[in-house]
């Protein structure tokens, strides 16, 4: 039913080259999304064009410094704000910078701890 | 050089029907800089994939949103599907997209309301609302619930719908057209209206493209991104056209909106004459176990689930970039040079669901 | 510029009911698929916990030892899942939708039948006594 997705591993270094690669293609920004696994941070970058997804994923550890692609795109911030403040990765020279008040939780950076099952939800 | 001030508008403000604040850097009623801050309803319901499993997180997909409750629960299981490559049964896929666009009216009627209610029309809003409850009506005779359905499942749908029901279904729907025509060309030929939103809050088609706007906000504009044109569902089988404007104003963005609803009567309509016979969900074993971006068509534009699983009955990770978190930043956009009194028109033209876009 | 666009709507709704319902004045409109609460039929329970373990929001607890069913209607989303999945089909989904409370409560405890004994078929080892099933 649906074409089959790819996501292409990359380095930090290269996020910010590929997303000025991607403008200049006439992909728009879908989604800058995080997920935890083990001690290890994946980030992907999704663009589209015409409907056809153009997926890149990072490998991060906690303390990596993330080059912003608000340059390139002015609407990351959003997302790159988000993920600071859910994750705690740096993410350095957002166009427009929360410093960590985008969400106020009462844990900071809930979603890099993981709660074991105590009991009820 | 004029004085700046800040003016906070939001969380608590009688147009919003959801909290969001911005900041609104005004030099003499103008609006020159918007800073936004969202937050007041971060529930962090993508936390909620360790303690449960994905059979029964279809329920907490379903919550994330009032409004738009179906078509989140749909892209869910849609995604999971994908991963394990089940191929469920054909009538399931057309209940599902008449579900679907039901929604879809449901939720352009409350926003006509809304929105009609913000500019001081409570006429047009109080008849919008009453047709929304013919819908709400026949998707609760149907699924058993009003706004949050409880019907979609990993494999299928949960209910089934008789032909009688059915034909029953496109009897109302073709007698309410006639009420909706009338109320759409009320609220777009007013003299009031036009005057007030004609030449409002223009976003150009390039800035749409490149700051993200999906959903009537970027059709408003010129652009023609519209998920349901990938065929996902049962959209593959149906003629479908997506509407646009070009103007790129507020009143386009509503006369997006307005226009949709007959688009979407003309959808159930084709649905139900194709739907084929036969069972409507199938057995379901195993645990999802790959990754896979899930794209459906929201009221409000394009959402995208990212599910991750590694074989365990627990996801990895459930990630929901609903439209209107996306929306944001063509927002802070448009609002530059729009006078203060016009603000709350402009900001309910995006049609903000920030219960969705916090999750 | 169009002129009397809404008359047929207003001229309608001169002259008709109001369409609001007097609630809860008026009993709240229902078809037979609305989900309300859900009731069991303590008889027919075996205490297998299949409900407890699918309910998304924990509302139901039983105890096998007790031979207790008990659900806390405030928790309960009416989903519908426990009435899908049980296997002696003894739970039900009614119509009606619990009533308001002003305090905390709404949590119904019902005494069940518990799972039935097979009877042996041959006449029994020694020690070992036939069980009756209970009621």
């Amino acid at each position: 039913m649906m074409a089959a997705q790819t996501i292409t591993q990359i380095a930090v270094g290269e996020v910010v080259a590929k997303a000025e690669q991607a403008q200049r293609d006439g992909y728009r920004l879908v989604q800058i999304g995080c997920t935890k696994i083990g001690d290890d941070f994946e980030i992907i970058y999704v663009y589209d064009k015409d409907f056809v997804l153009l997926n890149y994923r990072i490998t991060v550890k906690q303390d990596t410094v993330v080059p912003s692609i608000s340059g390139a795109y002015f609407g990351a911030f959003v997302y790159e704000n988000e993920i600071h403040d859910l994750y705690g990765i740096t993410v350095s020279g957002i166009n427009i910078d929360f410093k960590g008040t985008f969400y106020r939780t009462a844990i900071k950076h809930p979603f890099s701890v993981t709660i074991t099952k105590e009991g009820d939800a | 050089m004029s004085k700046q001030i800040t003016v906070p508008f939001g969380p608590q403000h009688p147009v919003l029907p959801e909290p969001l604040h911005l900041d609104l850097v005004l030099e003499d009623e103008t609006v020159v800089d918007v800073v936004p801050t969202i937050g007041y309803v971060h529930r962090g319901l993508e936390k909620l994939v360790e303690k449960r499993e994905y059979t029964e997180y279809v329920f907490i997909a379903e919550r994330i949103c009032g409004i738009c409750s179906f078509i989140h629960s749909q892209t869910y299981v849609q995604g999971i599907e994908q991963i394990m490559g089940l191929e469920i049964p054909e009538r399931a896929q057309y209940l599902r997209t008449i579900w679907g666009e039901y929604s879809r009216l449901h939720s352009h009627l409350l926003w006509l309301g809304l929105f009609a209610d913000g500019m001081g029309f409570e006429s047009v809003f109080m008849n919008a609302w009453r047709l929304r409850e013919h819908i709400l009506d026949d998707l609760e005779a149907t699924t058993g619930g009003r706004v949050i359905l409880g019907v979609c499942k990993v494999g299928g749908v949960r209910k089934d719908i008789t032909p009688e029901k059915l034909d029953e279904m496109l009897r109302g729907l073709k007698a309410m057209e006639r009420e909706l025509q009338d109320l759409t060309n009320v609220f777009l030929h007013d003299n009031s209206v036009s005057h007030r939103l004609k030449g409002l809050g223009v976003l150009k088609k390039e800035d749409a493209y490149q700051l993200g706007a999906v959903g009537p906000t970027a059709r408003g504009s010129g652009l023609a991104i519209d998920i349901r044109s990938t065929g996902y569902g049962a959209f593959d089988r149906i003629n479908f056209r997506p509407v646009v404007e070009q103007d790129g104003d507020c009143y386009a963005r509503c006369a997006v909106r307005a226009r949709e609803l007959f688009t979407s009567i003309d959808i159930i309509e084709q649905c139900i004459k194709k739907i084929p016979d036969g069972p409507v969900d199938m057995k379901v074993t195993g645990a999802p176990d790959g990754e896979y971006f899930s794209r459906t068509e929201q009221p409000r534009g394009e959402v995208i689930h990212y599910i991750k699983g590694n074989g365990k009955k627990n996801l990895v990770r459930h990630r929901v970039r609903t439209p209107t978190f996306t929306n944001i930043p063509p927002l802070v956009t448009l609002l530059k040079g729009v006078e203060l009194a016009d603000v709350p028109v402009v900001v309910l033209t995006i049609d903000p669901c920030i219960g969705c876009a916090e999750r | 510029m169009t002129f009397f666009q809404n008359t047929r709507t207003v001229l309608k709704s001169l002259f008709s009911r109001p369409s609001t319902l007097m609630y809860p004045a008026k009993p709240a409109k229902k078809t037979e698929n609305t989900r309300g609460h859900v009731t069991i039929n303590p008889a027919g329970c075996i205490t297998c916990r299949t409900c407890q373990r699918k309910c998304p929001t924990q509302a139901i607890v039983v105890d096998v030892k007790e031979k207790t069913w008990q659900i806390d209607n405030m928790r309960c989303v009416v989903c519908a899942v426990c009435v899908d999945t049980c296997p002696t089909k003894c739970l039900a989904m009614d119509t009606q939708y619990r009533p308001a409370m002003t305090a905390r409560g709404g949590v119904e405890k019902f005494t069940v039948a518990g799972p039935k004994k097979k009877e042996p078929a041959a006449a029994p080892a020694d020690g070992v006594k036939p069980k009756e099933p209970k009621e």
